[in-house]
């Protein structure tokens, strides 16, 4: 999909020279229409042998009884190693118990920032907690002033709530995924810090689509913190010009007291079970896991590799601007594994947009979506009441 | 009996065309439409449940589909009338005898209507940008204050009309363009002959003479403004704060994002039920005006 479509393409030659008995074909789709795609393909009987699926897809191709379990194919290999992969990652491909993928690579949220900002404001480290954190917001926003602001968080992503959200101590769900769990002490601190964020100006109460290009507003200090993923580390090294590379950084996320968690996400090769390749999938799977492949697919790519053991290649070892993520990656959590997952976080950026509008109070918001996400997992509720694990 | 039998030969094929791909389907949707079709389903459909009428029941009670149904409104109450006088004044206006080069403007105002919409969208994003929009920049020498067009919920509708009715003009235009060239020419030789101005010529002569295509345009205008999508879809994503989120777009996350397909049937069988309501409502109108 996307990018990592095309740039297989190059790994497999390789692959035909160790297995010129297994022909592969590959299909590119975009990430746009992937989730729909897939879905498609399952109900016409057309799903492919191996595939990448976004980790938060996982769950629902679960429900669909769509995926290969994969355990035993894991305990007979030698090339994939389960205790070599980051835990949090690794963990999302576990439903029920039961192993459905194996991690391809990872994308987990932090800060990008302008240093040079942060120094002027008085500021030598990065933040590690929530209130540091807020001083420095404070203060770059009292230097720049009205048109300017601290940090962008657009309104059309759920990812920066998500990720306030999820270092708290509660779950967003509660009794197994059946019940939404919005009104927990926890989540109301991460929707009242991040709503302070907008009430304070830290943050501009705008949508990505609003901002033509998120690097050069950065590179202009239009805002000097933004939350996103690995694959801005390449972005932003192409986009920037040469004399503006010094002035930003990637740090860990802070947490409400000390530093916290991120999401973990990412994407993984799975198998599905109406393949009747399945082993030479598996064969091609080990492939792309193998650290030597996952180097050079970093190298392609800029995507980060799930296995530490690919992490001490000397690529790795000297971009920078990574070593923020592979802290960052010891502190990743999953969220919760449920299909209706999407659906849910979609309808929390909506809420938390109403809150940022002031239309509706931090208490409000969480009821509201405590109210809607129960009606989301109804159906959920109904059949693990009939005893089917969905 | 021969010649029925005959025009039945002629017919079926299209008639067959017709049942596969129109009723048979529709048929389907409304069945879906009773169920609570989703993902569940997809996997086993023994977790198929029949549920009457109920997504109709939760639909009406959904603020969401409440609000796409007011601003689906709003766009159609405001777009429609803007459109159609867009289109009847540049088709006057290219029809006149007074104008220039209008070869030229003709292609002018038919070119968005070729335009593919992303592209043009892609465009109009720019043109409405608060800090760096040309639209802001005209405005601002004016004295008016830079507009958020696609941040603030008061001004995305208004923004997206105004790039619906400038992408969709054109094409009425030459509709009615072909209405005002088959208007007798001796009626406005009289007219003028009995001392008419513009002004009447157009209240006595080119209205009344254009009334059934003004009503066919107002009529596929309305179904058409009543299934916006793809203009929210590629400007907006239904942002900011639903305010516009229409019917179909709505309809379109139900089904497709969230693979909800019974509900989302049911949301097409409401839009349905809406536009034949205001159709009807606009054929009656038309009909009482004729009567007096």
């Amino acid at each position: 999909m996307g990018r990592e479509g095309e740039v297989i393409a190059q790994l497999l030659p390789q692959f035909r020279k160790l297995h010129p008995d297994i022909e592969v074909k590959i299909q590119q789709l975009p990430w746009t229409a992937a989730h729909q795609k897939l879905l498609t393909a399952f109900a016409g009987d057309a799903t492919p042998d191996l595939c990448q699926l976004g980790n938060t897809w996982i769950p629902e191709f679960v429900a669909l009884k769509a995926l290969e379990p994969l355990d035993q194919n894991l305990a007979r290999s030698v090339r994939v190693q389960a205790s070599d992969y980051f835990p949090g990652i690794w963990d999302t491909n576990i439903i029920g118990g039961t192993l459905y993928g194996v991690p391809w690579y990872i994308d987990t949220r932090l800060l990008f920032y302008r240093r040079d900002l942060l120094a002027e404001a008085g500021f030598a480290d990065p933040p590690r907690s929530w209130e540091e954190w807020s001083r420095m917001l404070a203060a770059i926003k009292a230097r720049v002033g009205p048109e300017r602001y601290s940090v962008l968080l657009p309104l059309d992503e759920f990812a920066p709530l998500l990720v306030l959200a999820i270092q708290q101590p509660q779950p967003l769900l509660r009794e197994d995924g059946r019940y939404g769990n919005f009104r927990s002490p926890g989540f109301r601190r991460a929707l009242a810090f991040y709503r302070e964020m907008f009430q304070r100006q830290w943050a501009p109460p705008i949508a990505g689509t609003q901002i033509s290009n998120v690097w050069d507003e950065l590179g202009r200090g239009y805002y000097s913190f933004y939350i996103s993923g690995p694959w801005n580390i390449g972005e932003f090294k192409r986009r920037l010009p040469p004399e503006q590379q010094s002035t930003w950084m990637t740090a860990p996320m802070p947490g409400p007291d000390g530093p916290g968690a991120s999401l973990a996400g990412g994407a993984s090769l799975v198998i599905f079970r109406r393949s009747s390749h399945k082993d030479d999938a598996w064969l091609l799977l080990e492939f792309l896991s193998s650290p030597e492949i996952q180097q050079r697919f970093y190298q392609l790519t800029g995507d980060l590799p799930p296995r530490r053991s690919t992490w001490r290649a000397p690529e790795l070892a000297s971009n920078v601007y990574a070593h923020a993520f592979r802290e960052q990656l010891e502190r990743v959590k999953p969220t919760p594994k449920v299909p209706e997952l999407e659906r849910i976080v979609t309808d929390m950026r909506l809420m938390a947009e109403r809150v940022v509008h002031g239309d509706l109070s931090v208490e409000e918001g969480a009821t509201d979506l405590d109210r809607d996400v129960d009606a989301i997992l109804q159906k959920r509720r109904w059949l693990l009441s009939r005893g089917i694990t969905p | 009996m021969r010649v029925g039998h005959a025009a039945w030969a002629f017919a079926t094929p299209a008639l067959l065309v017709i049942g596969v791909f129109f009723f048979v389907p529709v048929l389907a949707a409304l069945i879906v439409s009773l169920t609570d079709f989703d993902l569940y389903a997809l996997a086993d459909i023994r977790n198929l449940r029949f549920v009457g009428l109920d997504n109709y029941r939760h639909l009406l009670h959904t603020p969401d589909f409440w609000r796409a149904v007011a601003n689906t409104g709003y766009f159609v109450a405001v777009g429609v009338p803007l459109s159609l006088a867009a289109s009847l004044a540049s088709a006057l206006l290219v029809n006149s005898r007074l104008a220039y080069f209008t070869a030229f403007f003709r292609t002018v105002f038919f070119a968005p209507v070729v335009t593919t919409l992303v592209a043009v969208a892609v465009v109009w994003r720019y043109l409405l940008h608060t800090r760096y929009g040309l639209l802001n920049y005209a405005l601002a020498h004016i004295g008016i204050h830079p507009i958020d067009w696609l941040g603030d919920p008061h001004w995305a509708l208004p923004a997206i009309i105004l790039f619906a009715v400038w992408k969709n003009f054109g094409y009425n235009m030459v509709i009615f363009l072909a209405a005002l060239q088959s208007i007798p020419a001796d009626l406005y030789e009289a007219a003028r002959l009995d001392g008419a101005g513009l002004w009447q010529e157009f209240r006595r002569i080119t209205l009344p003479m254009l009334r059934p295509t003004l009503l066919l345009v107002s009529i596929l205008t309305v179904a058409g403004y009543f299934q916006l999508f793809a203009e929210p879809y590629v400007m907006t994503q239904g942002g900011p704060l639903q305010s516009t989120v229409s019917v179909l777009y709505f309809m379109y996350e139900e089904g497709f994002k969230w693979w909800n397909l019974g509900s989302a049937s049911a949301v097409a069988f409401l839009l349905f039920l809406m536009i034949l309501a205001v159709t009807a409502l606009q054929l009656r109108l038309a009909r009482d005006a004729e009567a007096s």
